[in-house]
């Protein structure tokens, strides 16, 4: 078996098939990076688990996911301040959170550089929006690079860093989610391994470190200057590179998107010219100036917003080009990833008959004698899962016209047939905050709302203490289950780990009575029962009460079980005598294990089922029991 | 060489991360330019997922397009109906593993269950060729993904990987207990 491990600090060059994620943490290593931070988020998570796979004692580097993407960044600032080079990951809409840290980067002289990592989701993949994180670039003032494949992560991660160090200042690296999650051999360099110098080199006297009004001026004068010696540089830079071709079309192209359009320009015969950019801030303005003037016509061919085009269209205009520029047309160019598909579409509305046409589709989507629709498979709730008794006993304690808020973590699937708990969602931690809102002026429709204990370190504290302070009259459920599950089982503040080992764990009731919270219950999820009780209770009570409802993430703890020697399979069972065909199973805690026969009888999936048994006390016949007769 | 597309398919927590990595792995063995790309996150809650994989010099992005697959690889017969829909080139290969996992509105009594015959009748009628692989004497579904691998090895399903470069991808993922026992499935001495 391959230990990824040792491959990433061994010494020598060395190639591998690796993910873009795991690419970049070798650039750590061979860049010297002294500290790493993080706050799990896809498509990201996975650079923390390459990260894992090194021995702690070989690590030369320390790496902590912290408490949410604000504090992570603050970490990495505070250390590279001292002179250690860092590196702070985390997903696209993270960088919200983080912003008011990260808008005040580049006023400041960062001696040990850092490198600022977003994973952005163009296509929603894995998140509430697909935001372009490269207008953060540009109203903070940041350098942005963006690679198109895993072996371009690793090297421009390199050069981000050495930009970072070189200028004392904070670079951006832009993924997105098919450079982190794409496969390939990648080639990495040797590592030279410097010793560490602990010395904390923090000056305060080496730049002004407290902008306030007029002090803010020459270091946002700075800042820009900075910008304007890096645009010289990236017009000579190996970040940036023409594909030559017809002398009437080009295409100006970043990112993903440069891969689907090879794709497509495969095998086209007066092939346009290709501008493919790196460095996407600031604009090469030379370069892409050169490539205007030597084009009659241009495309920009640009996933998700008008970044490029605006500054390339600015430029055009300010040389005085009579080049056209054929920039988005419709408000679908502003939407989605820019995958094969929609750059074939995007090219053969642009310039009709210059792609190879496909081969077409032999057959119509649906042959005679086939059905017409498939049925949906949206992600669900595993088996096991405490938030399926939770919001199958919640249910119970609520009237249809009651507003459920839901929050961000896998929770989040109760809004989904046939819980429908959790009606509207904004972001991490939003849910108190927005109940109480949803709680003024309102005597007839009761508020609740849900929230996860990652979600409560990571955001949730502000919003539970404003519902205190001001007395908003909202229940919260804290879904605590013990682990950040939906990004892949990270441990959080409240448990007793992090990410090298023992830690304090801080609880969550403990820390509710800190804040100031009076009305606090505590129950099993499993225990539906006395959960539909206890919501009933607190629901019809004044002010601001909380239910911590928690059972352990039962993916973790069957995947840990099974690793256990003596470990058995377990399983429920229908004692099809006995079954009443009410089928709630199905129709309302809606087990995936639960299984329809074709005479409509239930049965269970064995390789669905995990024996956790949650169920039994759905079934009205108590028709439910474990394998071999218990009940 | 021309680009040869695979599209894997399956529902999350059905292990189509080890088959996605074997199969790119077997590939590279082979010297094959490989590329490829998988779903995380979320999506893997029980959801559809999807797995892709690309091979041959010209083949720049690592998604398959849309009904451009030569190979749909699927852990589970409804995703192998969707996928034969979807992503499968007319007269491409159809591969899955017989398990079903049904669907919310399935389970519902909302929309009716998709039967074997229901694929190999479709898959006929696009021009697919179809093979079915089920184990009844498999004891652990999480080894139905090596069930497919083993298909593949043995079929010669993936042109220019054969047997010893799946071998050795499985010796880059797995050791001891584990790796032996998924040699068992590969090597067709079980099932």
């Amino acid at each position: 078996m391959k230990d990824l491990g040792s491959m990433l600090v061994g010494k020598d060059p060395f190639s591998e098939l690796v993910i873009g994620n795991t690419a970049v943490v070798r650039a750590m290593i061979e860049g010297g990076v002294r500290v790493v931070t993080s706050y799990p988020g896809s498509p990201t998570p996975e650079i923390a688990e390459a990260i894992k796979a090194i021995p702690r004692e070989r690590r030369p580097f320390h790496f902590e996911f912290s408490t949410n993407e604000k504090v992570a960044l603050e970490v990495a600032f505070g250390a590279a301040m001292n002179g250690h080079s860092s590196v702070v990951f985390f997903k696209s809409v993270g960088l919200n959170v983080a912003a008011d840290s990260f808008v005040q980067l580049s006023l400041m002289k960062i001696l040990g550089g850092m490198v600022v990592i977003l994973g952005d989701d163009p296509g929603a993949n894995s998140s509430q929006n697909e935001q372009d994180n490269r207008h953060f670039a540009r109203m903070a003032a940041i350098p942005l690079l963006e690679p198109a494949t895993a072996q371009e992560a690793y090297g421009m991660l390199l050069e981000a860093l050495s930009i970072a160090r070189r200028e004392s200042s904070v670079v951006i690296l832009r993924l997105t989610t098919h450079v982190c999650h794409a496969k390939e051999r990648v080639h990495f360099g040797a590592w030279d391994e410097a010793a560490l110098d602990p010395k904390p080199r923090f000056d305060p006297d080496a730049a002004n470190y407290i902008p306030l009004a007029a002090t803010v001026f020459p270091l946002k004068r700075e800042a820009l200057a900075r910008l304007e010696r890096l645009r010289l540089e990236f017009d000579h830079s190996s970040l940036n590179r023409v594909l030559p071709g017809s002398a009437r079309r080009g295409i100006i192209v970043a990112g993903t998107a440069r891969l689907s359009l090879a794709d497509c320009l495969e095998g086209v015969a007066d092939r346009p010219s290709v501008l493919e950019l790196g460095s996407i801030h600031p604009l090469p303005r030379g370069i892409v100036r050169d490539f205007l003037a030597s084009h009659e016509e241009v495309k920009i061919l640009e996933e998700l917003d008008a970044v490029l085009e605006g500054d390339i269209k600015s430029l055009a205009y300010d040389a005085g080009l009579r080049t056209k520029i054929v920039g988005k047309v419709d408000s679908e160019e502003f939407l989605g990833e820019y995958v094969p598909e929609k750059v074939r579409a995007i090219l053969e509305a642009t310039w009709p008959g210059l792609l190879v046409p496909l081969a077409a589709k032999a057959v119509p989507s649906n042959p005679p004698g086939t059905r017409e629709e498939l049925p949906a498979r949206p992600p669900q709730l595993c088996p096991g899962c405490g938030h399926r008794s939770a919001f199958f006993a919640i249910k119970k304690a609520l009237s249809p016209e009651d507003i459920t808020v839901a929050d961000i973590g896998c929770h989040t699937l109760g809004y989904l047939e046939p819980y429908r708990m959790g009606q509207v969602l904004l972001s991490m931690g939003h849910s108190t905050s927005t109940a109480s809102g949803f709680s003024l002026f309102n005597e007839e429709r009761r508020v609740l709302c849900f929230l996860g204990d990652s979600t409560f370190f990571h955001a949730g504290m502000p919003g539970i203490v404003n519902a205190v302070h001001n007395s908003h009259n909202v229940t919260l459920v804290v879904m605590e289950n013990g682990t950040t599950a939906m990004t892949g089982h990270q441990d959080h503040p409240g448990v007793a780990r992090n990410f090298d080992g023992e830690a304090p764990a801080i609880g969550i009731r403990a820390a509710l009575e800190g804040l100031g919270v009076t009305n606090i219950r505590e129950v099993d999820a499993y225990k539906q029962k006395e959960l539909t009780a206890l919501v009933k209770e607190a629901i019809a009570e004044k002010g601001f009460k909380v239910i911590i409802a928690r059972h352990p993430c039962m993916l973790k703890f069957s995947r840990e079980a099974r690793r256990k020697p003596g470990w058995k399979a377990r399983h429920v069972e229908i004692n099809q005598e006995g079954c009443s065909l009410a089928r709630v199973c199905v129709s309302d805690f809606a087990c995936p294990s639960f299984q329809r026969r074709s005479d409509g009888s239930i049965e269970v999936h064995k390789d669905l089922c995990i024996g956790d048994g949650s169920c039994k006390q759905v079934c009205p016949s108590g028709a439910i029991t474990d394998e071999g007769g218990a009940k | 060489m021309k680009v040869f597309n695979v599209y894997m398919t399956g529902v999350g927590g059905q292990g189509i991360g080890l088959l996605a990595e074997l199969l790119a792995r077997a590939s590279d063995h082979a010297g094959l330019a490989t590329k490829g790309c998988d779903t995380h996150g979320l999506a893997q809650r029980g959801g559809m997922v999807a797995s892709h994989l690309r091979i041959g010099e010209g083949a720049h992005s690592p998604l398959v397009e849309a009904g451009r697959a030569d190979l749909v690889v699927a852990l589970e017969r409804h995703e192998a109906l969707r996928a034969l829909r979807t992503m499968l080139v007319p007269g491409g290969t159809l591969l899955w593993y017989d398990a079903s996992w049904q669907p919310l509105d399935v389970r519902l009594g909302k929309a009716p269950v998709v039967e074997t015959d229901e694929v190999f009748v479709e898959a006929k009628a696009r021009g697919c060729e179809a093979r079915r692989v089920f184990l009844e004497d498999l004891d652990d579904p999480r080894r139905q993904n090596i069930a497919l691998v083993a298909e593949i090895a043995a079929a010669g399903l993936m042109p220019g990987v054969g047997p010893s470069h799946f071998k050795a991808a499985l010796g880059d993922l797995l050791d001891g207990k584990s790796l032996a026992e998924n040699l068992l499935i590969l090597e067709g001495a079980k099932g």
